[in-house]
């Protein structure tokens, strides 16, 4: 099955050995691979349509307003709707370095986001740190707060490596039924599980 | 400068001096804040604007070197050195009764070393929480990242800073000082907020609408450059004046390279001056522009974005095309630039001029003359000269307001004496004077860069340098106009391939201290304009 989104050619992927194996093996673990017309339809819908977190903390994030305004203008897919508050988004574009103080506001920025919610690490400070990855107060790579679904690395990605990384989302979502669904929110469920955030989970 | 050596001279005789790039003077804690009063008060010396305060490990003991400048007497610059004596529990004596801004440089200080600062009103930790183990940017700090783990508990917070204040007997005492009444209304707002460009966090006393307070939080983006440089040898610590204040990239490379330059005796072609400054000011305008795009995007004028990035994508694309990155281009290097100009340079450039005189007009028309704008800029966020200078808000914020702060100008460096352009000054010291300010200045760059796209020399673009580049021992400082103000370096070598130590003295970080200041008794909707007005850079500020 040849998973796209944004009419883009499925040969003009990258990796799509990638999502395939994550289909193969979904199947051969006997996870149900039936999407319904339904189905295909809310994810039509939710692939089309995520918004983002108006998230920034360095240098990234001004990639990011060069992709909101006319000239790679994400309005033609459907992502300008930047939402300031986590409730009304659905992913969140961790473009800049997470630093120690910054941890736990981001932690709690990603906990408040409303299900079903995605994370994308843009640049390498999120990543692994970046060029700060030796420095005594920086995260190295977020990998360990929150589960990731994209990596888009660069320093700063360019706007159309944002896009690249934006549509490799939203073709997961698409699939989310085949391999997601059930399996992905499980993922998410045992990340959580053991990244517990002591002063929330334990009252 | 000799004069003003003799004066000292006579009036503190503990103190020593030493001749570099700028005068310095040595001069024990005990005389610190009566030199500091006379440097301050003295109408012969009048030494007014504070530019920064290094804090130093060198290694026997600790201490401060502090740069003042004169705004009234040719804006020359000496800086003072204060040692401490007690390494275990160093103090020095406060300034922060003479310069408004000592106080938030003083808490750096503490908070990177250590130091003490006796009668400073608010010794809190500035970048780091306040259960950080240990001094960063001592010699012997303990890296472990057991001490300091990364958790994702909320940090502790308190109401309560600590101050030391000395009695008339001499004795130090330490005491807690409530920084919000227990009556008082403290609302939130950060460091995750669409209006702080960034993560600044503000808690803000409130009574109704209006604010009563504003304390400031930093720190959520610090990502400890100055100690990165520590390990880096003098070629590796460029690529970090591009993350900075991203906008002024070049501007910082250009500080820096400057620098290191001069402690190394280096000398560069005419044709690598002629492109730095090019790319500064290509760097200015492409800044301004998104300064305007989101400042009006606050005031929820979202649309003007989308005008000013037009003009910056045609800027980006020159710099692509040279540089070979849209951003954090990594372009001056030390000895010149690191590659020739791209073949379609000069016209580039001059398409990009002929747009931005067409630009500025519609920018005139679509915003400025708007009655809502208006309503919400003028008289909003009034900053006096005196006050500018006092916070050391340099930069459009400072010229706004009257002061003359410009270093293009006042204290010339590369082939700016040669160019004719105006330095925009203008005396309301509002929200939109701020604006205009920038406004004209993208016309004064576009001046200056029509002066030089027809007269860019030949011949090299980088000399030969050492690889491993070693400086003499000795210290330097230098400062350059950055988009969004003075830029101060100040380099302490010890004679390795390494710097000793790397201070850098970021425009915003005063910006960001004037805050609290300005915005009193206004209403918290103005919060918004006055922050996005002042155009501080998150990451420049924490570094
Ligand atoms: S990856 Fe590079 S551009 Fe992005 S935040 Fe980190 S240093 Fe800045």
């Amino acid at each position: 099955m040849e998973v796209t989104t944004k009419s883009m050619p499925y040969d003009a992927w990258k990796d799509n050995e990638y999502i395939e194996n994550l289909v193969k093996e979904l199947q051969e673990s006997g996870t149900n691979v039936i999407v319904g017309s339904f189905d295909k339809l809310i994810n039509w819908g939710r692939s089309n349509s995520i918004w983002p977190l108006t998230f920034a903390t360095s240098c990234c994030g001004i990639e990011f307003v060069s992709l909101g305004a006319a000239r790679f203008d994400m309005a033609r897919f459907g992502w300008e709707v930047a939402r300031s508050s986590p409730r009304q988004a659905d992913f969140m574009m961790v473009a800049g370095t997470i630093v120690n103080r910054m941890v736990p506001v981001f932690r709690r920025l990603y906990d408040q986001l409303a299900e079903p919610k995605y994370v994308i690490a843009c640049g390498s400070c999120a990543i692994s740190g970046g060029p700060f990855n030796k420095s005594y107060h920086v995260a190295k790579g977020i990998e360990d707060i929150v589960p990731v679904d994209v990596f888009v690395p660069g320093c700063p990605p360019r706007p159309e490596a944002m896009i690249y990384g934006i549509m490799q989302l939203s073709r997961k979502i698409k699939v989310e039924r085949f391999f997601g669904g059930v399996n992905r929110q499980q993922k998410q469920e045992d990340f959580l599980k053991s990244h517990p955030v002591q002063d929330v989970d334990q009252g | 400068m000799a004069e003003i050596q003799e004066k000292i001279a006579k009036l503190f005789p503990q103190a020593t001096f030493e001749q570099g790039d700028v005068l310095r003077i040595c001069i024990p804690d005990a005389q610190w804040h009566d030199l500091a009063s006379a440097l301050r008060h003295d109408p012969d010396l009048n030494y007014d604007y504070m530019i920064t305060i290094a804090g130093m490990d060198w290694r026997t003991s600790l201490g401060c070197v502090y740069f003042l400048q004169s705004t009234t007497r040719g804006n020359d610059v000496i800086s003072v050195k204060v040692e401490t004596t007690d390494r275990e529990n160093p103090m020095l004596h406060s300034v922060a009764d003479l310069w408004a801004v000592a106080t938030l440089y003083e808490r750096e200080v503490y908070d990177f070393f250590g130091i003490i600062f006796i009668n400073n009103p608010d010794m809190r930790r500035l970048f780091l929480n306040i259960d950080w183990v240990g001094y960063p940017l001592r010699k012997d700090y303990d890296q472990d990242p057991a001490l300091n783990p990364i958790t994702t508990e909320s940090e502790r917070q308190s109401d309560f800073t600590q101050t030391w204040v000395e009695g008339p007997d001499g004795k130090v005492e330490k005491k807690e000082v409530r920084i919000f009444q227990p009556e008082e209304f403290v609302v939130n707002i950060g460091p995750q907020h669409p209006s702080t460009h960034g993560v600044l966090r503000f808690r803000t006393a409130v009574d109704g609408e209006i604010i009563k307070k504003i304390d400031v939080y930093m720190g959520y983006i610090h990502r400890g450059v100055e100690k990165l440089c520590e390990d880096l040898t003098y070629q590796q610590t460029l690529h970090y004046m591009d993350r900075l204040d991203y906008f002024s990239a070049h501007n910082y490379h250009h500080g820096l390279c400057r620098l290191i330059e001069r402690a190394a005796g280096i000398q560069i072609t005419r044709r690598a001056e002629v492109i730095r400054v090019m790319m500064d000011e290509l760097s200015r305008i492409a800044s301004h522009c998104l300064f305007m795009g989101t400042f009006c995007m606050d005031l929820g004028a979202t649309s003007m974005l989308f005008y000013t990035l037009r003009v910056r994508e045609m800027i980006l694309d020159i710099m692509e095309k040279t540089c070979g990155a849209r951003m954090t281009f990594n372009y001056d290097c030390i000895g010149g630039v690191m590659q020739d100009l791209a073949p379609d340079f000069q016209k580039d450039v001059k398409a990009l001029l002929a747009v931005i005189p067409a630009n500025i007009k519609e920018y005139n028309k679509v915003f400025v003359g708007n009655v809502i704008a208006k309503e919400r800029m003028v008289g909003v966020g009034y900053l006096s000269k005196e006050d500018a200078i006092d916070y050391a808000v340099t930069g459009p914020s400072g010229r706004a307001s009257g002061w003359s702060c410009d270093i293009r100008k006042i204290r010339p460096y590369s082939i700016y004496p040669e160019l004719d352009f105006e330095e925009v000054l203008m005396a309301e010291g509002d929200a939109m004077a701020r604006f205009k300010v920038r406004l004209r200045e993208i016309e004064e760059s576009a001046k200056i860069l029509a002066q030089l796209v027809d007269n860019i020399p030949e011949g090299e673009y980088c000399v030969k340098v050492p690889k491993m580049l070693k400086l003499p021992v000795g210290h330097w400082w230098e400062m350059v106009e950055g988009c969004r103000g003075v830029f101060g370096l100040y380099l302490e070598s010890d004679g390795t391939a390494k710097p000793y130590r790397l201070k850098i003295a970021p425009p915003c970080l005063p910006l960001a201290g004037v805050v609290d200041h300005i915005t009193e008794g206004m209403k918290i909707a103005d919060l918004i304009t006055i922050g996005g007005s002042l155009d501080y850079i998150i990451p420049d500020m924490d570094r």
